[in-house]
């Protein structure tokens, strides 16, 4: 149960379909507020997700609800653009009240061993960001090893990245136990270095209890306990929830619950 | 051949999702003949191989519930034809677990085949047979249509092994619903090689998914589980059988409360299949 | 907007009602006071007593199901069908010669408008029994079997919701297919099911085939928990459905449960608006919604939300509520007290959990139990007034994007008892109505009820069928 609700509090509630409207929007805040609607007490989770044009409309049905909002930005999900245009989508989803920024790093410019332009590009969108915090998305599933995992953690977070996060979720594989265990090393050793704490997001493919479970356990025994919180930990996901509340319901019920009991949004 | 060859025994495992894996909980359990002489090992199913083949088998039912009937009438009867071709090993299995002569075992199993051609033939007249057109006192157009109810557990009769078993699962699959089937606790062998003539007929996986095991272990997961809407009794232990009701009264779920001792080799009625049958009803107003 | 017109009251006089100072229960033919304590039953428009009506103890239950089983032995089990078919006959003769009796007894004892009971609670009732009484002697053509069998006494349960039409959706085809009848009306609304007992005796009915016990929950327990019962049918919440179910596990006893719902009434975009409009406010405000089929979420299609929500809202403040025997009443009283706290509290969580809520400024009179239609706008599934059953005036609207997430979220219940599609589109209107769990489907119409007609749900919404040829199975062994 405890397992469960901590990974509930963590979820990055989240949806980036080109057919996103404010709807569509609206209806996964109230989801994010209260996930389960017979049960007051389940936690909220940790953020709404959404794309810059939406963070307006999460803001008003999140605003005072402790529920943040993340915008993804910077030409998400490709990051092909100019630069200017991702300074500019960044502000803009800022402004529009965006408490988190989820930026794409430039996987071309990576692997392409230009690491000064990748490193440079974090540090102007960290810049962009102002009070808002940064999740630096490094798009485990086109990076192919976990040499170059390591090396673009490492990269984001000496960058100024408050999180690095695997995967847009546009791609497969998307979020990764064996990706996660390496970005988890490379925060706990940036932690010894610095003595600074920074957070580790996996998203995308994550969609049962037990996946999540996984993932927490990793979290305890490769960068710490301290990491067990949602400042620190999260997930990208739109269907985990529902999975964590039918798991939590069988855990209190005795019996297995079903899809009709917890909500379509 | 060599006369002192030796045979290649079978791993006989559960089905689920038209997969067939061993129990997540990699217990066994010895089955034997009437006489007690050691037939096999068969997967002890446990209550979350029993949830994964409820997982399995809503996923299934859009599309088995959406298919046509003739489709589905079309795959029943395939499994007739399949089984057909396997009589042979299915009398002698039947003749093994229900110790009774190859002979008599024999007419069960063709008695089993022909209860899939009596039920394929069904799919495509439920409808007719059970719909209506309601004449409503008013300027509507009224219809009523027969709907399966969705995910079925059924717990198998615990003596007929192969005769039983189809005698409770055709009519569970014919007009829709998928099932979840936990078959004879001790005679459960004929249920296991049935299932791998489901899985060569056509027939959709996770449409049927079948459980060895301890009834009584299993069968309280699937009767409180919140995705089962109905729940076939006639092979519960007697002392669990209030219990399982009681439980399923916690989510509304239809319950087939099969008299014990029935007699599949009696030509079957429709009582069967309307266990299992929604009746939902349109309207629309007629006008210009 | 133009004002409302005023128009002069136009009560039913309530003296039709031939209102008595009390009631007693109906057994083997009598009325006899029961020897539980007696309810007082009020007017739920004015909040003054009506009556009192004697309740029935375990013992009187016991009473009443030992007549039942005789007088099934002895005469209704036996009666040819083409006799019983006379008696029912009859009684639903008598229901339309009463009509109006029943129709202002009705209104003033469950705070229903009278046009409402005039025109559709007490002929639906007629209606019922006169379909019913026809299949008495046909039921070898009601394709189960060559003759099918009842199952003896009947215990039945009804709500206050429709106290007539509810005795009489339990009466008749039990009466039609031989069984006798042992029927609990509502706590708060025994009197209809009571006149429709004197009709029973006027109609001569055989003593026992039909008795009327009135009573709380603990004499329904006692009723359907009688170890002499064969069947018991109950139309109630979910909540006591399932208490039901599982009192009867293991009993062998025959169970039909009509329960709770929350349907979704889909609007596509190329729907008719203004058709559309009033099926919506006929959905959730006909009976002051308390009604288990209610419209109960709005589900609108995303571009055109805004406008039908504003056509919505006007149409909504044009309803008149208030005494339910002035005929231009549109929406009555809340039945009880207890249902309105109970409306209050779910619309106070709507508001706190964030949706919209617009009530309409209709005056409301000064006593009595009364709650102003009310819309919920920007309601997600994850709020409860889109899961709960709220059973009052309140409407949730919600929206979606494509045919496919409609589906999805007016599926997404445990609930499946009805569901409402509007479209000009007759594909559409096909394949929605296919994919809908629910087990009465209105396209472009909703809240309609024919004896013909089988009506029930899916999942938690209950099990069997009420009216057509599907609803004998209820009450018959096969």
């Amino acid at each position: 149960m405890w397992a469960i609700d901590t990974a509930i509090s963590m979820v990055d509630l989240t949806t980036l379909e080109g057919a996103d409207t404010a709807g569509k929007v609206r209806s996964l805040a109230a989801k994010a507020r209260r996930p389960d609607p017979d049960r007051g007490e389940v936690p909220k989770v940790a953020a709404v997700c959404v794309y810059p044009d939406m963070v307006a409309t999460a803001k008003a049905e999140l605003e005072g609800t402790g529920v943040h909002v993340a915008s993804v930005a910077t030409a998400f999900p490709s990051g092909r653009s100019i630069m200017a245009v991702k300074l500019a989508d960044t502000r803009y989803a800022v402004e529009q009240g965006a408490d988190e920024i989820d930026m794409v790093i430039d996987r071309g410019a990576f692997l392409s061993g230009n690491y000064g332009a990748v490193f440079d590009e974090i540090r102007q969108v960290k810049e962009a960001c102002g009070a808002a915090h940064l999740k630096v998305i490094l798009e485990t599933g086109e990076l192919a090893t976990y040499d170059n995992v390591r090396r673009a953690s490492w990269l984001a977070l000496l960058a100024g990245g408050d999180f690095i996060k695997t995967s847009t979720g546009k791609v497969a594989p998307a979020a990764t136990l064996p990706v996660t265990h390496v970005m988890l090393q490379a925060v706990r050793d940036w932690h010894r270095q610095t003595g600074e704490l920074r957070g580790v997001k996996p998203a995308g493919g994550i969609r049962s209890t037990k996946d999540a479970i996984k993932y927490l356990v990793a979290v305890h025994e490769v960068a710490g306990p301290e990491w067990l919180t949602a400042d620190l930990f999260r997930f990208g996901a739109s269907t985990l929830l529902n999975d964590l509340l039918m798991q939590r319901r069988t855990q209190l019920d005795g019996h297995y619950s079903g899809p009709d009991y917890v909500t379509v949004d | 051949m060599s006369e002192n060859r030796i045979a290649v025994a079978k791993t006989y495992k559960l089905y689920i999702g038209g997969k067939f894996p061993r129990s997540e909980s990699a217990r066994s359990y010895p089955v034997t003949d009437s006489k007690g002489a050691f037939l096999a090992n068969a997967a002890q199913g446990s209550r979350k191989d029993a949830r994964d083949a409820v997982s399995a088998a809503r996923k299934a039912f859009a599309g088995w519930s959406g298919a046509t009937a003739y489709n589905r009438g079309q795959v029943l009867y395939r499994v007739a034809e399949v089984l057909e071709g396997r009589r042979e090993q299915f009398a002698a299995e039947v003749s093994a677990a229900e110790g009774i002569g190859v002979k008599k075992a024999q007419a069960l199993v063709d008695a089993a085949i022909d209860r899939w051609v009596w039920y394929a033939g069904w799919t495509d007249k439920i409808a007719a047979v059970l719909g209506s057109s309601n004449p409503v006192a008013g300027p509507y157009f009224s219809f009523s249509t027969p709907e399966p109810t969705g995910v079925v557990a059924v717990l198998a009769p615990q003596r007929s092994s192969l005769l039983g078993l189809v005698s409770v699962v055709a009519p569970v699959i014919a007009s829709g619903n998928t099932a979840v089937v936990v078959t004879s606790e001790d005679r459960p062998l004929p249920a296991i090689t049935l299932s791998e003539v489901l899985a060569t007929s056509d027939l959709p996986g996770g449409v049927v998914n079948l459980l060895t095991g301890r009834t009584a272990e299993i069968a309280p997961w699937l009767a409180s589980h919140a995705d089962v809407n109905a729940l076939d009794l006639t092979g519960a232990p007697d002392a669990l059988r209030a219990d399982l009701e009681r439980s399923a009264a916690g989510t509304v779920k239809r319950v087939l409360r099969t008299r014990a001792g029935e007699d599949f080799t009696a030509e079957p009625d429709t009582s069967r299949l309307r266990a299992y049958l929604e009746t939902k009803t349109v309207w629309h107003p007629t006008g210009v | 907007m133009s004002q409302l017109w005023e128009y002069a009251p136009a009560p039913e006089s309530r003296d039709i009602a031939n209102l008595k100072p009390a009631y007693k229960m109906f057994v083997d033919g009598e009325f006899v006071e029961g020897s539980g304590e007696p309810l007082k039953t009020i007017n739920p428009g004015t909040e003054e007593v009506l009556a009192e009506v004697s309740t029935a103890s375990p013992s009187d239950v016991d009473t009443a199901v030992k007549v039942a089983r005789r007088a099934y032995d002895r005469v209704w089990g036996k009666m040819p069908g083409t006799e019983r078919a006379k008696y029912i006959y009859r009684i639903a003769r008598l229901i339309q010669e009463r009509s109006r009796e029943l129709a202002v007894l009705e209104s003033l004892d469950n705070g229903k408008p009278i046009k409402e009971s005039r025109d559709v609670d007490v002929p639906t009732a007629a209606a019922h029994f006169f379909y019913h009484a026809g299949w008495a002697d046909k039921l070898s053509y009601a394709g189960y079997g060559p003759d099918p069998r009842p199952l003896g006494v009947a215990g039945q349960v009804i709500p206050w919701n429709f106290p007539l039409l509810m005795a009489a959706w339990k009466i008749a085809p039990a009466l039609a297919t031989g069984n006798t009848v042992v029927l609990k009306p509502a706590e708060t609304t025994p009197l209809t099911a009571l006149v429709l007992a004197e009709i029973i005796q006027q109609a001569d009915l055989p003593p026992g085939v039909v008795n009327i016990l009135p009573g709380a929950g603990d004499t329904g327990a006692a009723l359907v928990g009688h170890a002499d019962v064969d069947k018991v049918a109950f139309t109630g919440s979910t909540e006591v459905g399932k208490l039901i179910q599982s009192q009867l596990a293991g009993t062998g006893k025959k169970l039909t449960l009509e329960l709770g719902g929350k349907a979704a009434n889909i609007v596509f975009d190329d729907a008719p608006v203004d058709q559309a409009v009033e099926g919506i406010v006929n959905g959730i405000f006909f009976n002051q919604g308390h009604v288990c089929c209610a419209g109960s979420r709005l589900l609108l299609q995303e571009s055109i939300a805004e406008e039908f929500l504003e056509k919505l809202r006007i149409r909504v403040s044009t309803l008149r509520v208030g005494d339910p025997l002035d005929k231009n009443t549109d929406v009555g009283a809340i039945n009880s007290r207890e249902q309105l706290t109970k409306i209050q509290e779910l619309a106070a969580a709507g508001e706190a959990e964030g949706a919209e809520r617009w009530t309409s400024a209709c005056p409301l009179p000064d006593k009595g139990f009364y709650f102003a239609p009310t819309v919920f706008s920007g309601v997600s599934q994850a709020m409860r007034i889109a899961r709960e059953e709220i059973f009052g005036p309140v409407l949730s609207v919600l929206t979606f994007r494509t045919p496919d997430e409609a589906v999805a979220k007016a599926n997404n219940t445990p609930y499946g008892l009805s569901a409402g599609i509007w479209t000009d589109k007759g594909s559409r209107i096909l394949w929605a109505a296919q994919k809908m769990r629910a087990g009465v489907v209105w396209a472009n119409t909703f809240n309609r009820f024919d004896p013909t007609a089988p009506f029930g749900g899916y999942q938690e919404s209950g099990f069997g069928r009420e009216g057509g040829r599907a609803g004998l199975e209820a009450y018959l062994d096969v």
